[in-house]
């Protein structure tokens, strides 16, 4: 099991704050617009650097998606930056009509995705926005683990042309993916090679599947570890050469199990190669308030939980 | 000075275009197509800079959005006969494969579509947004957008019209159809707002207003460039323009009805009828 070192302790979010004003300052392309959230977003950055380029929207998330298709027009690069819930869910038809369907050139960056926005409750803890998102046609859907390699993906989508949602998050999690690696949108990342289980993992549950994996190695299982930062388009090659070496899969995702990764791969080896799965994700319930660790723990998606997954889908070899 | 008798004859050949466009798919919707018919024939034939050589971007020119998308006869009649894409290609409206979908979008690549539109409320949202693009490339050319007035209902309309103000959205003229008429039937009745109703709300929203009548041409022309001279001033321009749905056929005129209903084959002729070909059928 290869080990990673924790370089710090960061949130993911703002991992995306210094993507985009690295951003601001090599493509003029690039505006950002906020819906009365500059602070949660660490957007505040690049309103300081360059206000010509950074609108306010106030707390008019619809507006805000239409504004930003409209900034394509003229060639701009618009990034919105609100919450999750409010990224997605609450604007899903301005989206899906003025973004997707229009294949307009919109980043929709999301912050406080999931369990681990903690003691606002189910109300901010959106876990059906990576389903909602890959749902839509055009749409590319993004979910990096760490620090770097959210300012990572946050530069890479620029260069993109087309819709692309971008998931983060408000929790200090383990900063150890490489500061100079490039993000290869639609790539998995192979972290550590194994030959019983594959274990893909999206967001803040690959750390936790690292984790688990040690724990797993202690026990002798060799677990093959794929850090899937983009849900969609999947990097289909990497998991079946994956699963065709370990003919068994654990998915996990801060997410609902409808939707999410886990739904994703699944299709894909109904369609190709039948293999028992197991899910570490939210089956079908809101969240609720609590520390992120405390829910984390509670929804089982945990280290413990990866590992228990494992254990149990070994047994369905 | 504009040729009034040559815009006429234009919206009366976009009239028969969108009668025939409705029937051949028997679907669609005839009623505020017919309304705005004189109005799109003066932005795209008089007011409007714009190249029918069409690029998305849409730099260097004035460009056009059409927020209340059902009325997509008309938006692609007049495309057409501005010259960006082959006159024949209407008979296609909302056929399969056709690149004149139902409503308009830009999947197509139909050119003179910038944003689909027909999920209705957002078109406003978008021309602020490429008003801010122009803003931001120096380009001094205009946006222009046209809405529904049961499509004000739209809670979105409200934002965009907030945030417009407040960010001094100054190279945007958004006009209103305001025919009276939504599907359940009158605006009063429906949602209880009305012509005086809207025009004391947006200047209350902090944008400048004008009234003019959709089927004077000379009143059109002659408030465009009022609106126009009114640009670069701070604030965003809202007209609020007097239409009958289904004008001017008279079994048709001033009735919701005829929102979304297509005529028959009798009901064709008679319309037909009444407006006695131009410059010729597609």
């Amino acid at each position: 099991m290869k080990t990673y070192e924790v370089q710090n302790v960061k949130d993911t979010r703002s991992g995306f704050g210094a993507g985009l004003h690295e951003l601001g300052k090599m493509n003029d392309k690039v505006v950002a617009l906020c819906a009365d959230l500059i602070g949660s977003l660490k957007m505040d950055a690049f309103q300081k650097d360059f206000p010509e380029s950074f609108f306010q929207v106030g707390i008019a998330e619809a507006n805000m998606i239409g504004v930003a298709a409209g900034l394509t027009i003229g060639g701009k690069i618009p990034f919105t930056g609100t919450f999750a819930n409010f990224s997605t869910g609450r604007v899903y038809d301005q989206i899906r009509q003025s973004v997707a369907y229009s294949n307009k050139n919109v980043k929709i960056c999301a912050s406080h995705a999931g369990l681990t926005l903690g003691e606002d409750g189910a109300t901010h803890q959106i876990l059906e926005d990576i389903g909602l998102m890959k749902m839509l046609p055009n749409m590319v859907v993004i979910n990096p683990c760490d620090y770097n390699q959210t300012k990572a993906a946050t530069i890479a989508i620029a260069n993109y042309v087309g819709p692309v949602y971008l998931r983060f998050g408000r929790p200090a999690v383990a900063n150890f993916t490489d500061a100079n690696a490039p993000f290869e949108i639609g790539k998995a990342l192979l972290l550590s090679e194994g030959t019983d289980v594959s274990i893909f993992a999206t967001g803040h549950l690959v750390w936790k599947a690292i984790e688990a994996g040690h724990i797993l190695a202690e026990k002798g299982i060799s677990a093959e570890i794929i850090n899937i930062h983009t849900i969609k388009p999947l990097d289909e090659k990497a998991v079946m050469d994956s699963v065709r070496k370990t003919r068994c899969v654990v998915t996990a995702e801060e997410h609902q199990m409808n939707g999410g990764l886990g739904d994703s791969i699944c299709q894909l080896l109904a369609r190709n190669l039948p293999t028992p799965v197991e899910m570490v994700a939210v089956n079908d319930s809101f969240g609720e308030s609590g520390t992120p660790d405390e829910l984390m723990k509670k929804y089982h998606l945990d280290t413990p939980d990866v590992v228990d997954a494992v254990l149990k889908v070994l047994k369905r070899k | 000075m504009a040729d009034i008798n040559k815009l006429k004859d234009l919206s009366t050949q976009t009239r028969r275009d969108i009668l025939r466009m409705v029937h051949g798919c028997k679907s669609g919707h005839p009623g505020g197509s017919l309304g705005c018919a004189d109005f799109l024939t003066a932005l795209y034939f008089e007011v409007m800079h714009h190249n029918p050589k069409f690029e998305m971007n849409g730099v260097g020119e004035d460009v056009f959005f059409l927020s209340n998308g059902h009325i997509s006869p008309l938006f692609y009649s007049t495309l057409a006969r501005s010259g960006y894409f082959p006159i024949d290609e209407l008979k296609s409206f909302r056929k399969l494969n056709t690149r004149l979908q139902g409503h308009p979008t830009t999947a197509e690549h139909l050119p003179g579509v910038r944003i689909a539109s027909g999920s209705l409320g957002q078109g406003i949202s978008v021309a602020v947004g490429t008003a801010l693009a122009k803003r931001i490339n120096k380009d001094d050319h205009l946006v222009y957008a046209l809405m529904g007035d049961g499509e004000i209902e739209e809670g979105q309309n409200w934002e965009a019209f907030m945030f417009a103000a407040h960010h001094k959205v100054d190279n945007l003229i958004v006009t209103i159809d305001s025919n009276g008429q939504q599907i359940d039937g009158s605006t009063k009745d429906v949602a209880g707002i009305g012509n005086a109703d809207i025009e004391a709300k947006l200047k209350a929203f902090g944008w400048e207003t004008l009234q003019m009548n959709g089927h004077d041409f000379q009143d059109i022309i002659d408030t465009m460039a009022k609106a126009k001279s009114m640009t670069g001033k701070g604030k965003p321009i809202f007209i609020i323009m007097k239409t009958e749905m289904g004008f001017p056929i008279d079994f048709m005129v001033g009735s919701h009805k005829w929102h979304g209903v297509s005529p028959n084959d009798a009901e064709l002729e008679k319309a037909l009828a009444q407006l006695p070909s131009t410059i010729g059928d597609y």
